[in-house]
């Protein structure tokens, strides 16, 4: 299944038709937590890991932090992807912390869903901070699926970069 | 300064002879806020636009609109605190957002509108709607995201839109239930958000017309304040109808009593098999039910269901709509309305209208309201806006005055059509028996 097939089919062609026509420069936000996730990513720059640079990283005390409001004005503000992360359950700073992402996390999808833009953009995980390879490997896993999906919609008439590495 | 000039004149500012009734009535001064309107006013009278645009309380205000109606002047205050805040927005100044500004954040994605939403999964298939051309044209609002956000409390005001499209079935419409629909953008034009209010606006507009209908129906008080009275200049040609569901109901009362009538009458007919069809109208007219159906469902019928109702703001002081939601509550059998201590023209408001003023003060017109309802001894209280239902979930919530303050909260709507199932299944039970 591709990764639009879940959207009605006017969408499908007008975002065809934008992964064409746009060339763009691909733009991801990471929240992540204090913890574990920000640790984890310090830990992939330690270690000299390599992976894909376009995420911007914002640090939160905890993933229950995380509220609604942070990842929709990311998407209005034009991202193409949100990641969200924490410490894994059981490891939470603040004991439950982390379950109160997820609820967070299946509200905002919810709200998503209503709105049109993809769940995919959208993602949870868990990084402790120890796990440098995993951040990677999920900011490189993430950063592909994005490509797939191809621009936001939301991301409006936005092109200041062309000739990205991402264009065409 | 050429800005608060046309916001004195247009607002009628300038009439104001320094009583202090607004203040007086303001629910937000008279439980301790610093809000002012009297000060407000005099100071964009004497053209001192950075001390009001810069003070705190530009954005306190509900815009409930209830010191407009006790003014002696005939200051429009709320319209000058509209224009005040678009002033505000323009040079920088935000309100402090409730959720984050998460819902705010919602609308303007809305307003840019290039994703498809998904916003008719509701629509079950024994709801009967156009996609897009049609007489009426039934206006859902945003209760679907509000329902998705507010998940948690649970907040269900979908519940009165399906009810409303259902009784609009009922009653022999087919409404115009539009997927384009996008929020009407009453929160960003009274947060001073003018630019995405707009742009909502247009896009709206341009979809109604494109529908062709005469009549707009919505369930939500804050929508058709905006579409009456906001969208105005936005329309190209004479614009249509606008009604809130109860009005719309209180426009069909008699095909609405037939319908909650006619099906318990049957059994009459069916014991004086004599009577001719022709004459069934002639009693369904008669508000009182039969003797005969009285007693036969004597020890099954409950004593009638006290509801109480909330006045939203918008339907009443901003659009003078008191009499419909009473109209059709006081045609259901079963259903007795007890009023509040303030109502109509003087009831408080949930004090969260434009998702900009969320405080202790706010909280504390929300409890006071809720005592009310309970004091009327009423066990379901009515509204006729989706605003007034989740403010008052919310306020429900704290769990050191569940005792006092819970109370069941429906839709008009909901409540209609919950008669109407009643009645409907009151009749097959008779006629099994």
């Amino acid at each position: 299944m591709t990764a639009t097939e879940s959207l009605p089919p006017a969408a499908q062609v007008a975002q065809a038709q934008r992964r064409e026509s746009i060339s763009w420069n691909l733009r991801l936000v990471v929240f992540a937590c204090n913890w574990c996730s920000y640790a984890g990513a310090d830990t992939a720059g330690v270690s000299r890991i390599q992976y894909e640079p376009y995420f911007r990283i914002i640090r939160v005390m905890c993933s229950g932090r995380i509220q609604p409001d942070f990842v929709l004005r990311a998407f209005e503000k034009g991202a193409d992807g949100v990641l969200m992360s924490g410490c894994h359950f059981g490891d939470c700073h603040y004991v439950f912390g982390n379950r109160r992402a997820v609820e967070q996390f299946e509200k905002i999808k919810r709200v998503l869903r209503l709105l049109g833009i993809e769940e995919q953009r959208l993602r949870l995980e868990w990084i402790s901070a120890a796990e440098g390879a995993r951040f990677a490997r999920i900011i490189n896993e993430f950063t592909d699926q994005i490509r797939r999906l191809g621009p936001s919609l939301l991301a409006g008439k936005r092109n200041p970069y062309a000739g990205s590495p991402h264009s065409g | 300064m050429q800005d608060l000039l046309t916001a004195v004149r247009e607002s009628r500012a300038w009439a104001c002879y320094d009583c202090g009734k607004c203040t007086a009535a303001c629910p937000i001064a008279r439980i301790g806020g610093s809000l002012s309107p009297r000060r407000h006013v005099l100071k964009a009278n004497s053209g001192q636009q950075k001390e009001i645009l810069q003070n705190g309380t530009l954005f306190s205000c509900l815009t409930c609109r209830m010191c407009d109606q006790r003014c002696p002047a005939t200051v429009a205050y709320t319209d000058l605190i509209q224009k005040l805040r678009a002033l505000a927005f323009r040079g920088g100044v935000e309100p402090e957002c409730p959720h984050g500004g998460a819902l705010q954040s919602l609308m303007r994605m809305m307003a840019k509108g290039e994703t498809h939403q998904d916003r008719l999964r509701w629509l079950s298939p024994d709801l009967k709607s156009d996609p897009e051309k049609g007489e009426v044209f039934y206006w859902t609002g945003c209760n679907v995201y509000y329902d998705a956000f507010f998940s948690d409390f649970p907040v269900a005001t979908l519940k009165g839109t399906k009810a409303a499209v259902g009784l609009m079935n009922k009653l022999g419409v087919v409404p115009v239930v539009s997927a384009d629909e996008r929020c009407c953008g009453h929160d960003l034009l009274w947060n001073g958000d003018r630019k995405h209010f707009e742009l909502l606006a247009q896009h709206n507009v341009k979809l109604l017309e494109a529908s062709g209908a005469q009549t707009l129906v919505t369930s939500c008080a804050e929508c058709l304040r905006t579409w009456k009275i906001d969208y105005e200049p936005f329309f190209s040609s004479k614009p249509p109808r606008m009604l809130h569901i109860s009005e719309f109901l209180a426009e069909h009362l008699q095909e609405l009593k037939n319908l909650l009538e006619t099906r318990s009458r049957r059994r009459e007919e069916a014991d004086s098999p004599s009577t001719p069809d022709g004459n069934i109208d002639l009693f369904t007219s008669t508000a009182a039910p039969s003797p005969q159906v009285r007693t036969g469902s004597a020890l099954e019928s409950k004593t009638p269901t006290s509801v109480t109702f909330q006045d939203p703001c918008r339907l009443g002081r901003h659009l003078g709509i008191y009499d419909p939601p009473r109209q059709v509550l006081s045609v259901l059998p079963g259903i007795k309305l007890a009023e509040m201590r303030n109502r109509a023209g003087a009831a408080l408001c949930c004090a969260g209208g434009t998702w900009s003023n969320c405080d202790r003060f706010a909280k504390q017109i929300q409890v006071e309201r809720l005592r009310e309802a309970r004091a009327t001894g009423a066990s379901v209280l009515v509204t006729a806006c989706p605003k007034c239902q989740i403010h008052f979930r919310c306020a429900m919530k704290d769990p050191r005055l569940r005792g006092e303050t819970e109370i069941e909260m429906k839709d008009v709507s909901e409540v209609v059509a919950e008669a109407i199932a009643q009645a409907f299944e009151k009749q097959v039970r008779e006629s099994c028996e």
